[in-house]
């Protein structure tokens, strides 16, 4: 059967966050695969580039506008989206499972009843049905999952759907006002951390872990995480020892990663953090002890002391 | 004022999960469950926010008799009452966040906590669920909460930063590591709640939206190639980084 599918894209600061290509990509493809229409949604005010969209293959982007909606307001935003959504007869919705993705996504469901995948990691189409892949247990283990409400709702893990190569086509963009909309939650401020990227959308990551020793020589991961445009992570011990900000903690009760490149430095592999980063694309890891759990997950090893093998990593890579 | 905290009861996070043999849940067998790492954390707000305005802590949890062990953890570090809703089938996000909301809205606590996440089927959206049901505000993921009077500010954490987030009660907030530091139990704590009652009650059924089709492992990533010991197989690496896996 048909679906009527919406592609719910995501800015920050007006400006379109790659997760929404991902998005797009994705929604399109199992669109064709299902002979669906798929359209996409943004909320937002004055957003650029949105005719890239069209590159992605959606060919028609409606922003659901307001200078007070700039800034996330999941009481706004959830009341304009589901509004849209019944409005244009979507049944088949595509968030990205990021921190506003998860915010959104569950409040949109509960407006329209609908059934909730999340942090899906692969679509396939059987029988005309979605069926949805998703980790649980933080990767330790997947489901297949299927939705049986008539409507219903994705989270779209980032850094899984590879968006490809755009194409020329422009997206045609609708414009449509928000008045008065409900602001009973509400962002006020964002505090940055400056200059870092974070783990959960870099697509590099340097992590270290116990075997740093101590806090200071984290500058060594940051050298090294500099050196290759990575955002840097840790393991839980350290978090824990309060050598780093629990933000970049990877692992079951930390961040779940799936870069391309992931570095462990010094980090033995614990079951909570292999079921972290296990789905990296590559994975290299420096540790003495040969026997570290790590290495049964690494495409690439070395059995040695990061203090001696990290910095001329860094000096090779400046080469 | 009344205070809800919602419970998950789960497998430790150094459990190797193995499948059952339906294929569809996990082999439950040596399997230690815990009370979800981030709903501690929620307990310890709940805990604080009765600390600095009074009231009282009610503990909900839905499941089996299993749950009582962390519903005891719960009591044993402060919670004044607890209620465990009775229900031995899977339910999903939607279902669970139905029973609970009726449980909320039956012990008309205005503010709510949740951890930010179970660890076991990782959704992250049954406190949103349950807000939007409830026709409460929400803010998920937070790391720092401040309430005076009716009106909350609060911090959740973003991808590279935070939002500093305004409402008001009735409110739902999701804990995320951080927030606080989770007290311990005192002994006296531990005695206390093997005297409090769990209150039982059949929760309200809810058909399940969503359906497990298959569990399954992920593909085990093979070892790979262990390039040498020291620094002298730093080229080597690099050069596979750059022409093999095409990484950097």
């Amino acid at each position: 059967m048909a679906d009527k599918i919406l592609v719910v894209l995501e800015q920050r600061d007006s400006q379109l966050k790659k997760i929404s290509f991902e998005v797009a990509k994705a929604g399109s493809d199992i669109a064709k695969s299902t002979g669906s229409e798929v359209q996409a949604v943004i909320v937002g005010n004055e957003v650029a580039d949105l005719n890239k969209i069209g590159n992605y293959g959606v060919k028609k982007v409606t922003v659901l506008k307001n200078s007070e909606l700039v800034d996330y307001s999941p009481s706004a935003y959830s009341k304009a989206v589901a509004d849209f959504a019944n409005e244009v007869g979507a049944n088949v919705l595509f968030f990205g499972n990021t921190a506003l993705g998860k915010d959104l996504a569950p409040r949109v469901a509960v407006k329209l009843d609908a059934g909730i995948a999340m942090d899906c990691v692969e679509l396939n189409n059987t029988d005309g049905n979605i069926v949805a892949t998703r980790p649980i247990y933080a990767g330790k283990a997947l489901i297949d999952v299927q939705i049986n409400s008539d409507k219903k709702v994705f989270t779209l893990r980032p850094n899984v759907f590879n968006p490809g190569d755009p194409s020329t086509e422009d997206a045609e963009i609708v414009e449509k006002n928000i008045d008065s909309p409900d602001l009973s939650t509400k962002v006020i401020e964002t505090k940055k951390a400056e200059g870092k990227l974070d783990v959960a959308e870099a697509s590099i990551i340097v992590s270290g872990g116990r075997g740093m020793k101590e806090a200071d020589n984290f500058k060594l991961v940051e050298e090294l995480a500099d050196v290759l445009g990575a955002a840097v992570g840790a393991s839980r011990a350290v978090v824990d020892a309060g050598w780093r900000p629990h933000a970049e903690q990877v692992g079951q009760t930390g961040k779940t990663v799936s870069p391309n490149l992931y570095v462990a430095l010094g980090i033995s592999g614990a079951i909570q953090h292999l079921a972290g980063m296990r789905s990296s694309k590559y994975i290299v890891a420096i540790n003495k002890d040969p026997d570290a759990p790590i290495f049964q997950v690494a495409d690439y090893g070395i059995t040695g002391d990061v203090f001696e093998v990290v910095p001329a990593l860094i000096e090779e890579l400046k080469k | 004022m009344k205070i809800a905290v919602c419970i998950s009861h789960v497998p430790d996070t150094a459990t190797n999960i193995k499948i059952g043999e339906d294929g569809k849940s996990i082999n439950p067998t040596d399997v230690t469950y815990i009370i979800n790492p981030y709903d501690e954390i929620a307990v310890e707000e709940a805990l604080k926010t009765k600390e600095k305005v009074g009231g009282e802590v009610v503990a909900i949890s839905l499941g089996t008799d299993a749950n009582k062990d962390s519903i005891r953890k719960a009591l044993a570090m402060g919670v004044d009452s607890a209620v465990l809703l009775k229900d031995e089938n899977f339910r999903d996000s939607f279902g669970l966040a139905k029973a609970l909301a009726e449980e909320i809205k039956a012990q008309e606590a205005e503010l709510v906590f949740f951890g930010k996440q179970a660890v076991d089927f990782d959704n992250s959206i049954t406190g949103q669920l349950t807000a939007e049901l409830l026709g409460y505000n929400c803010v998920s993921v937070v790391v720092d909460f401040n309430l005076d009077g009716n009106k909350i500010t609060a911090e959740r954490e973003i991808e590279g930063g935070k939002e500093v987030v305004e409402t008001t009660l009735p409110a739902v907030i999701t804990a995320q590591k951080g927030l606080n530091e989770p007290r311990y139990a005192s002994l006296k704590g531990i005695m206390a709640a093997k005297r409090k009652t769990i209150e039982e009650k059949e929760a309200v059924s809810s058909e399940s939206k969503i359906e497990i089709l298959q569990m399954k492992k992920p593909q085990g990533k093979q070892a790979g190639k262990i390039l040498g010991s020291d620094a002298s197989a730093v080229p080597e690496l690099v050069r596979l980084l750059k022409e093999e896996a095409k990484v950097i």
